[in-house]
């Protein structure tokens, strides 16, 4: 009994936030749709699917079920083992030792996949989940980062102001400046390798930039509001005031920041692949996909593409989605 | 009595707060507003009393306020309610004008005053240019603009906020409206300005022999203008009468409430009357009244000598310019008593508030504290003084995080204090101050918003008295609550006094409230000090000519200037 009457009572601004969303049909399907590629990005890294991704399922780019095999793929798909002994053929005990093997232990190659094959005969389908895994990850941890050091320049620049304010932004202005592709390069060829963790703080490192300039807005107009004087009243150092009693109160910007960020650096990743920049060979993503699928195109291969992008547009869709509502149900402006 | 102009029958306003929830804001309100006559519609905030003037007007957002089409509103004998768009809008433009509150925020800043009232002029009255202009600087003249030739062409910003909503207003007569309704017109405004503003509106509706619905928090204020009251609460109205009727006899619970919350300038009751005596119908005949006074021998907590502060404005690509806010202040304030700071916006007197805390930096002067000089500390020295001089906000809306619960906001001083032995300990503490101040226990686990006006200033005060501070800075503390609520919280910070014998530096616009709590009060104009001394003495024989203008501008009740009216 006691433990509901502790509960019915802090209706706090986050469940308050939580309820606003709940009213929102749009968020709500968009929210399911970013939790749905969550859980699968999730269950990839677990390798619980989409592991034997780089297995050679099906013939080389072997059509989608719903559009049949052709006569091409088919023949290729019955024709299997049957390569003409060539009797002048040295090594011919050999290979045909080692077919023995291979014929023991793969399944012959199917002449059709759910969703059709890529170049080397990848099942269309896994492949996009793995190639999410690293695109999201990148876009999400990528946003963090830039977010995460955004929101504390912003937060010193803004809440001291002065000198310390000037300095942060003649950096800013000089940063962007530059234009971001030639940035994005710059840091690349700082870095020297290529990776998963690079193509991160590349993104990380240039897209600082836009909540920095939000988020010292905020603080400009937040420290000068009472409830800060009343923390400075009581003795509350500049960071207590900086970070437990302003931040809270400007974390919406920061969070649909991180949301559009996110949609954002997924999408730079692609083009950062498509330039050469992206991840390493070995590793797939939803840009490496896109930009194998260029040349796919031109033999009328059209699915890998397909896949990556519609994969792509739904995710980016739904997170916009989210984010707008988000930004919404969260400031407390718009109640 | 004239003919009725307008006429409200049986108004029902509710808004729609979510899918399932709809809020009643006006339930079934009934009447009249005759011609040629001025008709105070009082009430405290969630009275409805502007839900149903902007109901007239038909400005309330359409997606989320439904009106009770039962209800009518006749206007020179037609429905407003059930006009088409476009007659109702020409008819709101031309025989019924309205003036807000914000004179600051109802006028477009890019564009000068002259612009702004020549396009009503040209919009609804179908004149040129020329014809604009001409009548533009007559109606400035009309309602008091010193040199309209000057200030048509000038911008809102470069107005005082008096002269704002003299244009405001002239903005208003501009189509020589039949109603004009003003919505607490005076209520961002200094007494002083109040004043003028208020015979201005008095004298150009006798002049235009037009009607005006003012819309008031404040009773004591239509005592001056108004024919006829109607006190309204809860979204009903509670009693309608002439304004002499009112003030002399008042048939209901509530307006006698009203009437006698506000501090009275004459008497200082042990405890002001609060809405729930009259209510219980429990009120003393002849209360107990309090002493108040410095006497030669006072145990002077604090003395501040010759306080200055400055701010630098940029002038010009390199130069800077000195303003100076607070010019030379110097007083005593005894332990246990209240020194009240009165003044207009500007004075200065809250930046002095401010900088006593160290929350602005003083330029020049000393505080001294038990004899140290809290203004020459360093930061780091400074600390241990904090939880001794303490402040309370005027905001109570701003100033308190809405990220916080009430436990969260208590717990936070004492721990930056160090005050408590544990956290267990803390928490005991901050709930029995939570009950002494008034508020339930289940408060502690709430957020800001979920409490009223006059329950979070409660909490703002419970936050101070955590450290147990012995002077008290309270920087127009109860100028933003309600006329009851503020009987209510001055009461509690009586009471805190007695009990914990604070120092109070009640800083306030409201002569009545500071003439109430103070021992001394001290008047500062322009960052002067004008005039100090002790409380009744100064009220009743003021030397400065300052202070005798604003003490001129308490509004009076009605019994008074009967003669002046006509």
């Amino acid at each position: 009994m006691s433990a509901i009457v502790n509960e019915h009572d802090s209706a706090g601004l986050w469940t308050l936030a939580w309820r606003r969303l709940r009213e929102d049909r749009i968020a709500m399907a968009a929210l399911a749709v970013v939790a749905a590629f969550l859980v699968m990005l999730i269950l990839s890294a677990t390798g619980l699917v989409a592991a034997d991704w780089e297995d050679e399922v099906g013939v080389n780019y072997a059509p989608p079920t719903f559009v049949g095999a052709s006569a091409a793929t088919l023949a290729a798909a019955g024709e299997a083992a049957p390569v003409p002994d060539n009797p002048f053929d040295p090594l011919a005990a050999d290979i045909r030792a080692l077919q023995g093997q291979g014929a023991a232990t793969a399944a012959p190659r199917r002449a059709t996949l759910p969703f059709g094959a890529d170049k080397w005969g990848h099942d269309i389908l896994r492949k996009t989940i793995r190639g999410g895994e690293t695109s999201i990850i990148v876009g999400l941890v990528a946003a963090l980062v830039a977010v995460g050091l955004g929101t504390l320049f912003g937060a010193i620049s803004g809440f001291f102001g002065g000198i310390v304010d000037d300095l942060f932004n003649w950096f800013y202005s000089v940063f962007t400046s530059i234009p971001s592709i030639l940035m994005i390069l710059t840091v690349a060829a700082v870095l020297q390798q290529k990776g998963v963790l690079t193509i991160v703080l590349i993104l990380g490192l240039t897209g600082w930039t836009g909540p920095y300039r939000l988020i010292r807005a905020e603080y400009m107009r937040h420290k000068a509001r009472e409830y800060v004087l009343a923390a400075d009243a009581i003795g509350a150092s500049s960071w207590r005031k900086m970070f437990a009693h302003i931040f809270p109160n400007v974390s919406h910007v920061a969070l649909v920041q991180l949301s559009i960020l996110a949609v954002g650096f997924i999408k730079a990743e692609v083009i950062l692949s498509f330039l050469g920049f992206g991840v390493p060979v070995g590793v797939v993503s939803w840009g490496s996909m896109l930009n194998e699928a260029q040349n796919e195109l031109l033999l009328g291969k059209w699915w890998q593409l397909t896949a990556a992008a519609v994969a792509m547009a739904v995710l980016v869709t739904a997170f916009s989605l989210l984010a707008d509502a988000l930004r919404d149900a969260l400031d407390p402006k718009v109640k | 009595m004239m003919a009725a102009l307008l006429e409200v029958r049986d108004l029902r306003i509710a808004f729609r707060v979510d899918k399932r929830t709809t809020f009643e804001a006006v339930k079934g309100i009934s009447f009249t507003v005759p011609q040629d006559a001025t008709v105070a519609l009082v009430g405290e905030s969630g009275s409805g009393k502007s839900v149903s003037s902007l109901a007239i007007m038909g400005l309330l957002p359409k997606g989320t306020t439904s009106i009770d089409p039962a209800g009518s509103v006749l206007f020179d004998g037609r429905d407003v309610l059930h006009l088409p768009e476009a007659e109702r809008r020409a008819l709101c433009g031309r025989d019924i004008a309205m003036i807000f509150q914000e004179p600051m925020s109802s006028l477009n800043p890019v564009f000068t005053v002259g612009y702004q009232i020549g396009e009503v002029l040209r919009r609804h009255m179908g004149m040129n240019r020329r014809e604009a202009r001409a009548r533009t600087l007559a109606l400035l003249d009309e309602v008091g603009i010193p040199d309209p030739q000057a200030k048509i062409d000038a911008y809102p910003s470069q107005m005082s906020g008096g002269q704002q909503q003299r244009v405001m207003i002239a903005m208003a007569l501009a189509c020589e409206p039949k109603l004009l309704i003003a919505d607490e017109p005076t209520t961002a405004l200094d007494v002083t300005i109040q004043k003028q503003i208020m015979a201005l509106l008095a004298a150009l509706r006798r002049k235009r022999r037009m009607s005006v619905l003012f819309i008031t928090h404040d009773l004591g204020l239509v005592g001056e203008i108004a024919d006829e009251v109607i006190v309204m609460r809860h979204g009903e109205i509670r009693e309608t009468g002439p304004v002499r009727r009112i003030f002399s006899e008042p048939q209901d619970n509530y307006t006698r409430a009203l009437l006698h919350c506000r501090p009275p300038l004459d008497a200082r009751p042990w405890r002001l009357p609060v809405i729930a005596d009259y209510m219980g119908g429990q009120v003393e005949a002849n209360p107990r009244q309090r002493e108040r006074g410095y006497a030669p021998d006072d145990d002077i907590v604090l003395d501040v000598r010759n306080l200055k502060k400055s701010f630098w404005v940029n002038d010009g690509l390199f130069g800077k310019r000195e303003f100076q806010a607070v010019k030379d202040v110097s007083f005593r304030l005894a332990r246990g008593k209240t020194l009240g700071v009165v003044g207009e916006s500007g004075s200065g007197k809250s930046t002095m508030g401010l900088t006593l805390l160290r929350l602005h930096e003083a330029t020049a002067g000393s505080a001294l504290f038990e004899g140290t000089d809290l203004l020459a500390l360093s930061k780091r020295d400074y600390h241990p003084y904090k939880r001794r001089i303490q402040i309370i906000f005027q905001n109570p809306y701003a100033s308190l995080n809405p990220r916080f619960t009430v436990g969260q906001i208590l717990l936070e001083p004492m721990r930056l204090h160090g005050i408590g032995a544990d956290d267990r300990e803390r928490v005991a503490l901050a709930q029995a101050l939570l009950e002494r101040v008034g508020l339930p226990p289940v408060a502690y686990h709430r957020y800001p918003h979920e409490f009223s006006g006059g329950q979070r200033q409660r909490i703002a005060i419970a936050r101070c008295l955590t450290m147990k501070p012995e002077i008290l800075v309270c920087d127009e503390s109860v100028s933003a609550l309600d006329v009851s609520v503020q009987a209510q919280v001055l009461n509690l910070l009586q009471e805190l006094q007695d009990e914990y014998g604070l120092s109070y530096i009640f800083i306030s616009h409201d002569l009545a409230v500071v003439k109430y709590i103070s021992d001394q009060v001290m008047v500062m104009n322009k960052g002067e000090v004008v005039e100090i001394g002790d409380a009744d003495e100064l009220y009743r024989n003021p030397r400065h000519p300052y202070t005798r203008t604003l003490l001129g501008a308490i509004p009076r009740s009605p019994d008074v200037n009967v003669e002046s009216r006509c």
